[in-house]
């Protein structure tokens, strides 16, 4: 095992490459292309044994993995964003093949306006399609987990592709020490991949996801994905297990920093946690009572070990790095979910949203939201939803729009 | 923790300065997350590059509020405020630019308190359109912190660019040493910041956004392609200047490729750029059939204007 400095994209290719995959169907696009470039270069120095192959579009990029996939080959690919979006239809066609792949997604703000910057709005839309989602808050867990998703998804009882998500630019392209587990360990833990009947052949054709007549056979195969995704719970915890027994890093379904004795815990999703980490540090320097729950896995929904984690607290202050248009923070309301009506769940759930279009999110407002929450548990009332947005920031917003009214006016007095 | 900041445009090899300098630290045994920010994607753009360094595991991520040590690669972004180069520096920020100019005037220009220094990386103007700036900037960056040998700094470029061949190394390992030695009475003057205290930090001013008509709130910009206000121009690091003794008046082929729409063609037919606006991409320059568009050195080109 070695250590260098790795950006997430130099992570996500090495857990591709670590895992020995057969076949890489590719669509280049920000902030992901680099993950595509690194595994085109090792195949074509020789140092991977995998076919690579450019698609016109993200769309047959996934009926491509989904179908190479049917055949019993392991297959990875990565896309963000708009990409995403553009091949959504092929992500619900193929999870219901139940033909199990790895796709890294690199998560970035959905247009428009259009933006490079990352937020969760991308990865969240494919939230119901029948993909299981682990998400990353280092580099070095971007690797493991996409080690992790082969195993998670190529388990007989799973057999439903994977995504692995990263946030853009706060992962892919920044530098972090990785740990690479040498070769043949990851293989080892891979292990070679039975299709069973997975089994698709030209000279022996099957006829995949047939058509169904009606709901009954329908809610059936339906149904069964989700179960399936269920199960997913259970063989995540054997397999990271394994994973820690192997190479010594713990991923939990749902790690859980500081949170024991605490009162009040902030909750969220990605690359952002560790700075919530570091604000936990700072606040309990500073004599609070506070930790971080933080979900590795979203799909299948750790329920259950959210309740216990969150059980008798006297608040959680959910950050949400994304936007569900007329209704909120998409986590929030799936924490709720599962708190309401359970016995000692936290009082209070304030909700935020926060990071959106990469919008940084300051010490001191992971500072503030603490102390919005404690607040609300002191006085038994739960504040409106928040968008993270400064004064400062109106003011550049209004400076935008001052520039936006002149040139209307320039605009107009051309076509005089 | 350290925390460093580059500043520079698209081209001038502001992350490989931030891979130069994490590497180093990291082959000292410090912990590091380097990354660059890439803005509007574009040569010339301002761009900026980032590099944390502390013997702990590190879990702030993301843009540096309050750097320690600001290295400037181009004097020309220092006031341009979407470059963001001054912003969250106080009185321990030491601020370094490759300039001429001398570090007395800039820290009066800017109304600085905190350590300013200054020195000419790049000998010629030349220099600023080539890579070896990111290797200069690092090499002063190694010194100011202190904590990195020269034996370290140049293992490090080493490791970044031997893709690029050993005389692509030689070279940038020349210039990072030449940078290093010549501050080197200045070693170790970057100290590291205290933590933000959660007792007692500044209330980070949130509004409750107002609700506006989609007539004020849909994003729209009204003239084509960008934004007529928004001076673009200020990316160049290359000017085009067309030689009317040369120009034919073709068929203005360099009206047609120009990709900003930057060049007009007026009444009589003489082409004009808006060097408003010009991005200086030079396809207008290898567009020209007979080759009456020449291009200098956009630092060149304001210090003619200025003595005119
Ligand atoms: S360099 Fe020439 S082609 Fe490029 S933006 Fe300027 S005028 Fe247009
Ligand atoms: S392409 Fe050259 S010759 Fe033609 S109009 Fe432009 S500057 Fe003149």
């Amino acid at each position: 095992m070695s250590r260098a400095l790795l950006t997430g994209n130099g992570a996500a290719a090495w857990g591709a490459r670590l895992a020995q995959v057969d076949y890489i169907p590719a669509f280049p696009i920000t902030p992901q292309t680099e993950i595509i470039e690194n595994l085109a270069k090792w195949i074509d120095t020789d140092e991977m044994d995998s076919r690579l192959v450019t698609l016109e579009s993200e769309h047959s990029m996934i009926t491509a993995a989904g179908a190479a996939a049917a055949t019993g080959v392991r297959v990875f690919s990565a896309t963000s964003s708009q990409g995403l979006l553009y091949g959504m239809e092929m992500l619900y066609t193929v999870a219901g093949w139940r033909a199990p792949f790895v796709l890294v997604n690199v998560s970035r703000g959905l247009a428009a306006p259009i933006t490079l910057e990352s937020d969760h709005n991308d990865i969240l839309a494919a939230r119901d399609c029948g993909f299981l989602q682990i998400h990353c808050t280092t580099c070095q867990e971007v690797l493991d987990s996409t080690l992790i998703a082969y195993r998670l998804a190529e388990h007989h009882s799973v057999r439903l592709p994977v995504i692995v998500n990263l946030d853009g630019f706060y992962l892919s392209f920044t530098r972090e020490p990785v740990e690479l587990p040498d070769a043949e360990a990851a293989a080892k833990f891979v292990g070679n991949y039975d299709a069973e009947n997975v089994q698709f052949r030209a000279s022996a054709p099957t006829s995949q996801a047939v058509a169904v007549l009606g709901g009954t056979p329908y809610s059936y195969f339906r149904y069964e994905i989700h179960l399936a995704a269920q199960q997913g719970l259970k063989v995540y915890d054997e397999v990271a297990t394994e994973f820690a027994q192997q190479f010594g890093r713990k991923h939990e379904a749902v790690e859980a920093y500081r949170c024991d004795d605490a009162d009040y815990v902030f909750v969220m999703l990605g690359s952002f946690a560790s700075k919530a980490k570091a604000a936990v540090d700072q606040l309990r320097d500073a004599g609070w009572s506070i930790g971080l729950v933080r979900p590795r896995l979203l799909r299948p929904f750790p329920a259950e070990r959210f309740y216990q984690l969150l059980k008798s607290k006297k608040g959680a202050a959910v950050i949400d790095q994304n936007i569900s248009m007329g209704k909120g923070g998409v986590l929030h309301s799936e924490l709720a979910s599962v708190l309401y009506g359970k016995p000692d769940a936290p009082p209070v759930l304030t909700s935020f949203i926060g990071g959106l279009g990469g919008r940084d999110i300051s010490q001191e407002e992971l500072f503030e939201m603490a102390k919005v929450t404690r607040d609300a548990y002191e006085k038994s009332e739960t504040p409106a939803p928040r968008l993270l947005f400064t004064q400062d920031e109106m003011r550049e917003v209004h400076k935008l729009q001052a520039v936006a009214h002149v040139e209307r006016q320039e605009l107009e007095k051309d076509h005089e | 923790m350290y925390r460093i900041r580059f500043h520079g445009r698209g081209g001038q090899g502001m992350k490989t300065a931030s891979r130069i300098l994490g590497s180093a630290l990291f082959q000292q045994g410090y912990e590091v997350q380097d990354a660059p920010r890439y803005g509007a994607e574009r040569r010339g753009a301002p761009i900026f590059a980032y590099v944390r360094a502390a013997k702990v595991l590190i879990n702030e991520r993301g843009i540096i509020r309050h750097p320690d040590l600001v290295i400037v690669a181009d004097d020309t972004l220092v006031p341009i405020p979407a470059a963001g180069v001054l912003a969250g520096m106080d009185q321990h920020s030491v601020l370094f630019i490759n300039s001429s100019t001398s570090a007395d005037e800039w820290r009066s220009r800017l109304n600085l308190t905190g350590p300013v220094l200054t020195l000419p990386l790049t000998a010629d103007i030349e220099d600023r359109a080539v890579p070896y700036v990111g290797a200069a900037c690092a090499g002063a960056a190694a010194c100011l912190l202190g904590v990195i040998p020269q034996q370290s700094l140049a293992k490090a470029i080493e490791d970044e660019l031997s893709e690029h061949g050993a005389e692509v190394v030689r070279k940038n390992q020349q210039k990072a040493a030449q940078a290093f030695e010549a501050i080197a009475k200045h070693t170790g003057i970057v100290s590291e910041a205290e933590d933000i205290s959660a007792h007692d930090y500044v209330d980070p001013g949130w509004l409750d956004l107002p609700f506006e008509q989609a007539s004020i709130s849909a994003p729209t910009i009204h003239a084509g392609l960008t934004s007529v206000e928004v001076k673009t121009g200020l990316w160049r690091t290359l000017r085009p200047v067309i030689d009317y003794e040369r120009c034919n008046k073709c068929w203005w082929v360099c009206s047609s490729f120009c990709p900003d729409g930057a060049i007009n063609v007026s009444n009589d037919g003489q082409p004009e750029i808006d060097y408003d606006h010009c991005k200086g991409c030079m396809v207008c320059v290898a567009q020209c059939p007979p080759h009456a568009i020449e291009t200098i050195p956009e630092q060149q080109a304001l210090q003619r204007e200025e003595q005119t």
